[in-house]
Formats: structure tokens, C-alpha cells, sequence
């Protein structure tokens, strides 16, 4: 335990006062450590990593650490992301995002950053509910859950993100949870290592407000609750579909290799690295 | 592509001292590779989609990238994070996609990240008439987004000022470290005038001054005597952090208020103490004239002609344009509004920048507007109508 705080602590930014802005308890630091464990297992150079997020609980993610580190507007972090990444194809590219964030107001952003395999890792902390606002209802709100902004139960039908991802283009998709922080780590990890757009759904809580409204109980409860209810890859294999109706699987679910926009558009540019350029050929001389 | 390589490609892209037809939006292109653009996000819209096509077309070539978003707001996005991670960049739209790009320019503004938006204006509100002129964007490109900010803003009015003025923009907004909107419109954008342009190694390329005190020292958003802060980028050792909220010098979220009040007033000064650099005001026949056209864009090039047709009746009519209109270059027309006592101000909107006009003069004098909001331009008989109608 002692060896991973240090390890943490690396990559922590010095000037950036602590505390910092989650409830106890809350799964995000958890997530957030489990991203500096694959990063630094990697052996990352802490230059050529860029952590990018929108706004929400999880989106404050980037201020602590010690990367070079973007919180932009509600929604938008891919296509932020994305010029970062065609600007300086080089740096490794990471998103930090809610629920809402990314798949409300920023999920024509997630599908389009998956269809064009843009390399990105887009790292999904999905805790159900808009944390930050208060409790309202997001994309991932399980059918009949409360939330401040349906009092009567969601009467929406919920997104599976990891699913989305997958059928909008993404090359790597898996699934985790702040439970199983070593598992986490090696997934992100792998998402990281690899080119193309790769996806991590987090399943955490927000004891605060998901589990208050919902009777849940405390940040401990539902972190339980996710051990309980995880079944890996492999053993969900086995499982018939009733077997696994209330459970979710956790995992690399998903992967695949394809052709990214990064590396497409690399070819266009070696392409004119050979060859002269053309000068103006679509203006007429007078 | 090396940087050495780029800069070769992009002479042997670049065509100078030859009489060359072209667009206004190709001008815009042209003078973007040549200010050193290197990434374009954009989405199609009439009347400003040549822009991005040549771009598509030439970034690649120069070892730059162009991206077409999924929309305007991604658009703008991946602008402000190629800028942040170090490329020259720019977008362009017009009407409905201006509108969609406000919250991130405001983030832009406030983040202090430069980029360039060319707005090719149509006729609105709503889709309005997508293929036609308007001048409906004046005030729009100076409050559209939220909170207090202090935009810059250049309104070119032929093809060669197309050129001139996204250059102008590119280096504004290096200097300033905030977003420039260009206000092209769509006579200016669809019409070709022959233009030759100057060599490449002639025109001034300013790229914002870089850091030169190590990482642990810098901040991106240090307050100096000038207001304007050196800038690193993304990859270059510095790991700053960038947020929209409110920030202290080293990028910091902050809700004290003494950090508040000098990070929005530095917004405001960064502008205001070098207002005379930025200011851009084109006068014609001004020395005795007794009658002001104030006009600006597509519009200018009407009333250009109009005061010529006037003097020759012998009205004592010049003109004033501003090429920049935001900041509204007060001292200049302030002191010229002293001296006439009839002004007239014609736009292709029910009345913008005559409320500017009215805000500066202090006097009784005569303050008309010459609207037009039909989708055609004013012709400078409308204008000398008007001089006649005023001044009988
Ligand atoms: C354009 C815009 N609309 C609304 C908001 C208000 N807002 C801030 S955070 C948030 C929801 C965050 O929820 P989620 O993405 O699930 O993140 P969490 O806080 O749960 O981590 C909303 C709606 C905003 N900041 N910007
Ligand atoms: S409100 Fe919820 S998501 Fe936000 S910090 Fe608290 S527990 Fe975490």
C-alpha cells in the first residue's frame, strides 16, 4: 500500500493545494489512482501525456496531476482532445469523463472519436448520475432509479456504454470497477499502450447523491455492491443470460485492430514528404 | 515534417508577385498558410466551405491537418486543443455555426488560447438565406458568448484584405493569446478580384513569445507590466493546467477574489493598454469632409465609390472603415466626429455599429442609418441617395 501512495505522489501536482473536491468515499480517486499506477507502469514521460476532460466530479481529475492538463467545457473533452492529438501526434492522449459528460451533451463527440478510431484512451467513470449538479438523471440511469430529476423513477431507457462504444468503431473497449483497483490498473494500462480509439467504463459510486436518492447506503455499500455484481469475461462465458440479468461484466470486452484516423492521415503527409507540392493550382493566373 | 521541410513545402505551395484570380475565401486560406496554420477542425457551411476545402486540400501537403468535426462545436474544440498543444489554428463558418462555437470561444477567451474564426456572414437569424449577404454578426462576434471578455475583431472588405487580415488575425491573436474573428460575409467570400500577393519572406509572421525560465518557474498566465503572458505548449516540458473556471497565474482553479479581479481585468487590459496596435481604421477624403459614411465589410466598398460619386455634387463627404471593429477604435472616431455634422452609416443588418457611433458623439449632429437586409448589398447610389435625402 505504502509503495502504491508513492508511486501516486509522483504524479501529483506540488502547487495544487489539497484537499481535493470529491466527497469522501467517492470512487473517483480511486479511478484517478488506478490511471497514474498504468501511466506509470508504462513508463510514460509525464511531457508527452495529456489528460483531458470536460466538466463534472470526475472532470477535476486532471488539476491534481502532473501532466500537461486540460479541463474544458461540458461534453467536449474529445474534440478538445482530438485537435491536442493531431497537433502532436506524438503525446498519448487520455480523456476523463462522466456519464453525462460524455454520453449526454458529448455523446455525438463519443461516437464520432470512436468512428474515426482517433487515438485516444477515453476513460468513462460511470457513476449513474450527474454528481456534481446534484443527482439528476444522466444516459446510464438504470430503468426506475430516482434521481433528483425523476423523482418518480427513470422512465428512460439506459445506454451500456461499453456497448456503444464498440458498435461506434472503438478498437478497445473494457470494463472495470473501483473495486477492482488492480484489475483497473491493467486495463487501463492496456488501453493506453494501444493506438486507436480505446475505452474504459469505470462502474463507480456517487454515495452522495446516486446513493442517498436510491437508499444505497454509504460510499463502503456500494463499492460492495459492484463486487457482488461483477462477473469476469471468462466466467460470464459460462453463465446463461438470466444468470448474468442483473450483473455487468468486467473485463477487456472487446478488441480489434483497424485503421485510425492519426495514422491514415500520417500516410497522406508522408505521401507529400515525397513528392513536390502542387502551387496553387486552383487559382487561375490572370 | 520537420519544421524545415514544412517551411519548404509551404514556399513552394505559395505564389507571390504574380496577378493571381481568386476568392475571397481562398484568400482567407491563403493568408492562413502563410500566417504558418497548421490545423483546421471545421464543418461545411455555406458560404465559408472553401475555405475548409482548400485547406483540406494544402494542410497535408505542409505536414499540417485538417480535421472536418461533427460539428461546429467540436469544430472549435479541436481548434483550442491543437492550439494549446502547440499548432498554429484556425475554423471556418458562418451564421448557425458562429452561434454553435460561442461557449468554447468563451473558453478560448478565457483560457487564454489563440485561434482564428473566420465568420463568412449570411443572412439570419435561424438558417435565414444561406447563400446571401448580411452584416447580421456585428455585435454577435463581441458578446456572443457569456461573461465579460474583450474580443478582437477584423471586418476585411475586398479579396486582398481577405489575405491581409487573416494574416492580421493569425499574428493578433499569437500577441494577445486570445481568439480573432474575422467578419468576412458572402460577397466577399464567393466574389474574385485579381490580387498579388507579397513575398512570403516580406510579410511579418509574430508567434507569441515562449517562456524563458525553466518549468517549475513558469506560469502560463503570468501578470506582466504589459498584461501579456509568454506561452508554452503542450509537449514542451512546461505541464501547465488550462480551465475554463477562474484561474490564478499558474492556471489554478481560484475563487479569491483579490486572483478573480486581476485575472478578468488582465482580459480586459491585455486589450485596452495596446489598443493603439490593435486599432485599424482606413480613412478616404476625411481631411474636410463635413459628412462621415462610416461603413465597413462589403459594405465599404459601396460607399468607397459613393463618396467619390458625392464630391463630384460637391458634398464634402469622406469615409471612415474600420478594418478592426472590435475593439471599436473609439479615439479614432471620437476626434473625427468633432469635426462633421452628418453621419451615415450604412449595414446590412436594421442597425449595428451606428449604435457605436451614437455612443461616441457627443454632440447634436445628425446620426442615420442606410439598411438593407434583403440579401443584396447596398449600392453607392443608395448612398449618395441618402447623402442627397439628408442634405437637400
Ligand atoms: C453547457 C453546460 N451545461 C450544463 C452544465 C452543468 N453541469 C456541470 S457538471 C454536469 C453533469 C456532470 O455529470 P457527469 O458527467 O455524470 O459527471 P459526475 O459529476 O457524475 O462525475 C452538468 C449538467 C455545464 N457546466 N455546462
Ligand atoms: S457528488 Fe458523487 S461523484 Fe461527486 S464527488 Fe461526491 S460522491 Fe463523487
Amino acid at each position: 500500500m505504502d509503495q502504491m501512495s508513492n508511486v501516486t505522489h509522483k504524479y501529483l501536482r506540488p502547487k495544487k493545494s489539497f484537499p481535493n473536491v470529491w466527497c469522501p468515499g467517492c470512487g473517483i480517486g480511486i479511478a484517478m489512482g488506478a490511471m497514474i499506477r498504468a501511466i506509470d507502469g508504462l513508463g510514460l514521460d509525464k511531457n508527452q501525456v495529456a489528460v483531458v476532460s470536460g466538466i463534472g466530479c470526475t472532470a477535476r481529475i486532471p488539476v491534481y496531476l502532473d501532466f500537461n492538463t486540460l479541463h474544458t467545457t461540458h461534453g467536449r473533452p474529445l474534440a478538445f482532445a482530438t485537435g491536442v492529438k493531431l497537433a502532436n501526434p506524438k503525446m498519448k492522449v487520455i480523456v476523463v469523463s462522466g456519464d453525462g459528460d460524455l454520453l449526454a451533451i458529448g455523446g455525438n463527440h463519443f461516437i464520432h472519436a470512436a468512428r474515426r478510431n482517433m487515438d485516444i484512451t477515453c476513460i468513462l467513470v460511470n457513476n449513474y448520475i450527474y454528481g456534481m449538479t446534484g443527482g439528476q438523471y444522466s444516459p446510464t440511469t438504470p430503468f426506475k432509479k430516482l434521481s433528483s430529476t425523476g423523482p418518480y423513477g427513470m422512465i428512460e431507457q439506459s445506454f451500456d456504454p461499453a456497448e456503444l462504444a464498440r458498435t461506434a468503431g472503438a478498437t478497445f473497449v473494457a470494463r472495470g470497477t473501483v473495486f477492482h483497483a488492480s484489475q483497473l490498473s491493467r486495463l487501463m494500462s492496456q488501453a493506453i499502450n494501444r493506438h486507436g480509439f480505446s475505452f474504459v467504463e469505470v462502474i463507480s459510486n456517487c454515495h452522495t447523491q446516486y446513493g442517498r436518492l436510491n437508499r444505497e447506503g454509504s460510499a463502503v455499500k456500494m463499492i460492495q455492491w459492484q463486487k457482488d455484481h461483477a462477473v469476469p469475461v471468462s466466467v460470464a462465458a459460462k453463465k446463461t443470460p438470466e444468470e448474468l440479468e442483473d450483473k455487468f461484466i468486467t473485463g477487456v470486452l472487446y478488441e480489434q485492430e483497424k485503421p485510425g484516423y492519426v495514422e491514415e492521415y500520417q500516410k497522406i503527409i508522408d505521401r507529400f514528404s515525397r513528392e513536390s507540392t502542387e502551387s496553387m493550382v486552383r487559382v487561375t493566373e490572370s | 515534417m520537420s519544421e524545415v521541410e514544412t517551411q519548404n513545402k509551404r514556399k513552394q505551395l505559395y505564389k507571390s508577385n504574380t496577378p493571381l484570380l481568386m476568392q475571397g475565401n481562398e484568400a482567407c486560406a491563403w493568408g492562413a498558410l502563410a500566417a504558418g496554420c497548421m490545423f483546421f477542425g471545421g464543418y461545411p457551411i455555406t458560404p465559408s466551405t472553401e475555405i475548409a476545402e482548400m485547406l483540406a486540400r494544402y494542410l497535408p501537403q505542409i505536414g499540417g491537418h485538417f480535421i472536418q468535426m461533427e460539428d461546429e462545436i467540436a469544430s472549435i474544440a479541436s481548434v483550442i486543443g491543437a492550439s494549446v498543444a502547440g499548432a498554429k489554428s484556425m475554423t471556418a463558418t458562418s451564421g448557425p455555426g458562429f452561434s454553435l462555437m460561442q461557449e468554447n470561444l468563451g473558453y478560448a477567451y478565457m483560457a487564454e488560447v489563440p485561434c482564428v474564426v473566420v465568420n463568412v456572414q449570411r443572412g439570419g437569424p435561424s438558417t435565414g438565406l444561406p447563400t446571401k449577404v448580411a452584416q447580421g454578426e456585428m455585435m454577435q462576434a463581441k458578446w456572443g458568448t457569456h461573461g465579460d471578455y474583450f474580443p478582437i475583431v477584423l471586418v476585411p472588405s475586398s479579396v486582398k484584405e481577405c489575405f491581409d487580415l487573416t494574416i492580421r488575425a493569425f499574428n493578433l491573436s499569437e500577441k494577445f493569446r486570445s481568439p480573432v474573428v474575422v467578419l468576412s460575409d458572402e460577397v466577399l467570400g464567393h466574389m474574385r478580384e485579381i490580387v498579388s500577393l507579397p513575398p512570403q519572406d516580406e510579410l511579418e509572421i509574430i508567434t507569441c513569445t515562449r517562456p524563458n525560465e525553466p518549468p517549475e518557474w513558469y506560469r502560463h498566465f503570468e501578470i506582466t507590466p504589459d498584461y501579456l503572458s509568454p506561452m508554452a505548449s503542450f509537449g514542451e516540458g512546461y505541464r501547465f493546467h488550462l480551465t475554463g473556471l477562474t484561474h490564478d497565474e499558474y492556471g489554478f482553479p481560484t475563487s479569491k477574489q483579490k486572483e478573480i479581479v486581476d485575472k478578468l481585468e488582465k482580459l480586459r487590459l491585455k486589450t485596452a493598454r495596446h489598443i493603439d496596435e490593435i486599432a485599424d481604421v482606413r480613412l478616404d477624403l476625411m481631411d474636410d469632409a463635413h459628412i462621415m459614411v462610416l461603413a465597413y465589410g462589403s459594405t465599404a466598398r459601396a460607399a468607397r465609390q459613393a463618396i467619390r460619386i458625392a464630391r463630384k455634387k460637391r458634398f464634402k463627404v469622406g469615409m471612415v472603415q474600420p478594418l478592426t471593429i472590435w475593439p471599436f477604435p473609439d479615439d479614432i472616431v471620437g476626434r473625427l466626429l468633432e469635426k462633421v455634422d452628418l453621419v451615415i452609416v450604412p449595414e446590412l443588418n436594421q442597425g449595428q455599429i451606428i449604435g457605436e457611433v451614437k455612443r461616441l458623439c457627443q454632440r447634436h449632429i445628425k446620426i442615420v442609418g442606410l439598411n438593407r437586409f434583403d440579401g443584396e448589398l447596398i449600392t453607392p447610389a443608395q448612398i449618395v441617395d441618402k447623402i442627397k435625402e439628408e442634405r437637400p
